[in-house]
């Protein structure tokens, strides 16, 4: 690549100075506003107003989101906004996980907020140059790059014509670029998509950090809700932040000592503990994918089923054994022990443009692994990880296109769709060649491809009114709610899970709240209430890591020796109080747990708030598919016959004995239709929420949130 | 009821489940494929370190907790 050439064609649009300033308690206490339209770039002050309210991340991102757009703005629309936030606590280098960037913008999948969480060293060099939020805003009309250089207090938006597109070479090409030399490398982070991301609704953002030890640039994603989409949409090739001074002591805390002590503790944990639970440090979260399968949760052929005897071959030890290496530094930001980003070196492709070479390819994460893999019915680890590759150097999100690979190939298999339709493809179950070809075609913006790349919601529309589908079978079949695919989970067998995809802000994804085990295995929390309680606590705890910076895994993927011993061990209390104690020592501010919940209640009840403005986030928008309920197909009771016999039996006191499939399915169904909206009754009322899931006004005031533009919103739907 | 007919039970989290002769928290999670490493086990209150699964006998009416933490994401 010639790096010389291609930095000699970027025309200068616009050039910034900026003074660098000083980190204080983790804040700079200003945003960096770029508007790529009009080419404007300018600082913004952090109110205290935003602080106390949206905390950070997250929050600073929606709250931005909100004032940038109306009720009408749509994802392409100029006035959207991509904005990248990390928190008071990204960046500190002594616990793990603490790299963490949040993104915000309206999407193309659900046309209402997405927020997506991310590792890699973007959101803290952005911090170190001087910037707790970067806002960017407008649409150009040729590829550009912004650059900010933390080390000098410069930002420029630059065209950049010649650079790649794809990920894993533009990512290397723009290290390269701004690099001083090879040791510079790791001060330089850059934000790409891919061609992917141009030609589907569930683009992602690809963030990089430099491995030394490799010598390449890795990536990690920003995967849900279409945010690459709306990047190449404003004609975005990258960002770029570099920042040359990374220190410990940089974040300026409140008690830098009582950081250190907590994290001292947490990476002795993980050395004596993690090799005897979940083996993150060899596996990453691929360590489930034989667990999931165990317990009949593994998503199977579009959900169908939970488990395939074939999962062996994808099992997390031959990714071990045979294609992740072992041995090296793995974490996404400096100081993480857990180190999980895992990944499979020297691989060589089969298929597409990169055909013949040998890449590293970052993963498989357990996501990956089950939604390209299993939800498709291709148990190869190869197929996988080549999926894996080209979804990311393509710019595509790995559960989306998972997702809705399965439901296409399922229309497929049962003749809803055709080869004439699939321009020659054959999408059955288990066919890598045309899963990966799928891929081919949304980088190229051709074929079938772009049809799966519109996602589930607009495929089903699409194959009801061009090719007279039944409309009510691929509601139940088609795992998306909101417009967003479902992540890799079955939750058939767990209405808590039901209600953690089904409830949740952005649609379907399992970040919110994981219960499964909780509910279907333990038995923990067997009454409505129970559930709602779960319900609300665990959405708002893990809302909490994406406002202040932080990364989940460590919180509960090991948990100390003596935590079976606590009153409630699932939610490792210990380490809860660890982040309480980090945050204090960052700003100074001392949270017990119910602050932590309120926290992040105020910015979850926002953005819920905010869903609702642009029409959806009330009660009908919360229906979920019954697939993700119970069996659609008598394929699919029958194969669980006894499981299901049993239940309408002992739950429903029907006795399935002399009934068709067709008979036991219709009670089977009529119950757990009945029973999630039983759920959502009590959810909406531990929430605080009125029956059509809206914030009351006495809520809003418990949580100091009445802000007048919000009483706009909800005040007619009280 | 003739004695074939008596089914003996334990309850484990709290749902019914078959007692045999013999029956080990090991044998449990055997039948019930608890295969998740990260899981707390209690016998009428006590805990039951890993090391004592295949030895730990568990009788007729005892109470059994197999707690899975959670995980995900």
């Amino acid at each position: 690549m010639n790096i010389k050439n291609m930095k000699e064609n970027h025309k200068l649009l616009a050039e910034y100075k900026y003074e660098l300033g000083e980190i204080d308690k983790g804040y700079t206490n200003r945003t960096l506003y770029v508007n790529i339209s009009d080419n404007t770039i300018n600082s913004k002050p952090v109110t205290e107003m935003m602080k106390e309210k949206f905390v950070g991340g997250k929050g600073f991102g929606l709250w931005y989101l909100w004032n940038a757009t109306t009720p009408t703005t749509r994802w392409d629309d100029s006035e959207n906004e991509i904005i990248i936030a990390g928190g008071p606590a990204c960046g500190i280098t002594q616990y793990a996980g603490t790299g963490k960037s949040l993104v915000c913008s309206i999407s193309p999948l659900t046309d209402i907020p997405i927020d997506s969480n991310v590792g890699g060293y973007f959101g803290p060099l952005l911090k170190f140059s001087g910037w707790d939020a970067l806002e960017i805003q407008g649409k150009s009309d040729k590829d550009i790059i912004v650059y900010i250089d933390g080390n000098n207090g410069i930002v420029t938006i630059e065209e950049a014509p010649l650079e790649a597109y794809d990920a894993h070479i533009l990512g290397e090409q723009l290290t390269e670029m701004f690099a001083d030399n090879e040791e510079d490398k790791r001060n330089v982070a850059v934000v790409t998509a891919g061609t992917g991301a141009e030609h589907s609704r569930f683009g992602i953002l690809n963030f990089t950090f430099y491995d030394q030890r490799r010598k390449t640039t890795r990536l990690k994603q920003a995967g849900r809700g279409g945010i690459g989409t709306v990047f190449r949409n404003k004609k975005l090739k990258a960002l770029i932040v570099k920042f040359s001074n990374v220190k410990g002591d940089l974040n300026n805390t409140f008690e830098q000592s009582i950081i250190n002590k907590t994290g001292i503790k947490y990476h002795k944990e993980i050395h004596d503990l993690d090799h005897l639970q979940n083996n993150m440090r060899k596996i990453g979260t691929a360590n489930i994918i034989e667990v999931m399968d165990a317990y009949d949760l593994l998503p199977v052929m579009n959900f169908q089923y939970g488990s395939h005897p074939d999962t062996e071959k994808i099992k997390s030890t031959v990714f071990i054994e045979k294609y992740l290496t072992q041995g090296v530094q793995d974490g996404c930001w400096y100081g993480c022990s857990m180190a999980c980003a895992k990944a499979a070196d020297n691989f060589l492709l089969k298929t597409g443009p990169y055909k013949g070479h040998r890449v590293t390819v970052d993963g498989p994460e357990y996501e990956n692994a089950a939604g390209l893999g299993a939800n498709c019915a291709i148990f190869d680890p190869e197929a996988i990880l080549e999926l894996n590759f080209y979804c990311d150097t393509y710019g595509i999100d790995t559960i989306s296109f998972g997702t809705a690979t399965a439901f296409a190939m399922e229309c497929y298999e049962r003749g809803i769709i055709n080869k004439e339709i699939t321009e020659g493809l054959e999408l059955n179950f288990g066919n890598f060649y045309s899963s990966v070809e799928l891929l081919h075609q949304m980088s190229k913006g051709e074929g079938f491809g772009t049809v799966v790349g519109q996602g589930v919601n607009r495929m089903k529309k699409l194959f009801v009114e061009k090719y007279g589908a039944n409309e009510e079978f691929l509601f139940d079949i088609g795992m998306e709610q909101k417009g967003l695919e479902y992540s890799e989970y079955g939750s058939k067998e767990s209405l808590a899970q039901q209600g953690g995809y089904g409830l949740t802000n952005k649609g379907p994804q399992h970040d919110e709240a994981w219960l499964i085990f909780m509910d279907m295995v333990n038995n923990q929390i067997p009454t409505f209430e129970d559930k709602a309680e779960a319900l609300h606590y665990y959405p708002m705890f893990r809302t909490w890591f994406g406002l202040y910076g932080f990364c989940k895994l460590p919180w509960n993927d090991i948990v100390p020796a003596d935590n079976k011993y606590t009153d409630e061990p699932a939610k490792v209390p210990e380490h809860v109080q660890n982040y309480l104690d980090v945050v204090y020592g960052v700003t100074g501010r001392k949270l017990s747990v119910d602050d932590m919940i309120k926290e992040s209640e105020r910015v979850y009840n926002f953005q819920r708030i905010f869903n609702i403005r642009m029409g959806k986030g009330l009660r009908k928008d919360d229906r979920i598919p019954y697939r993700s309920m119970g069996p659609v197909t008598k394929e699919e009771y029958e194969s669980r016959q006894e499981r299901y016999d049993t239940q309408l039996r002992e739950k429903i006191g029907y006795a399935p004995e002399g009934k068709t499939t067709e008979e036991k399915m219709a009670a089977l169904r009529e119950y757990r239709e009945n029973q999630y909206e039983k759920l959502i009754d009590a959810v909406y009322k531990r929430r605080g929420w009125n029956s059509n899931g809206v914030p009351t006004l006495k809520h809003l005031k418990y949580l100091n949130l009445e802000l007048p533009e919000l009483m706009e919103v909800i005040k007619d739907l009280q | 009821m003739s004695h074939a007919e008596v089914i003996l039970i334990i309850k484990l989290n709290n749902r019914d489940f078959p007692w045999e002769e013999g029956l080990t928290i090991e044998k449990i999670m055997q039948i019930k494929k608890f295969t998740f490493p990260k899981i707390i086990v209690k016998v009428n209150g006590n805990h039951i370190e890993k090391e004592d699964y295949a030895e730990t006998f568990v009788n007729d009416g005892d109470n059994v907790e197999i707690i899975h933490l959670l995980a995900g994401g």
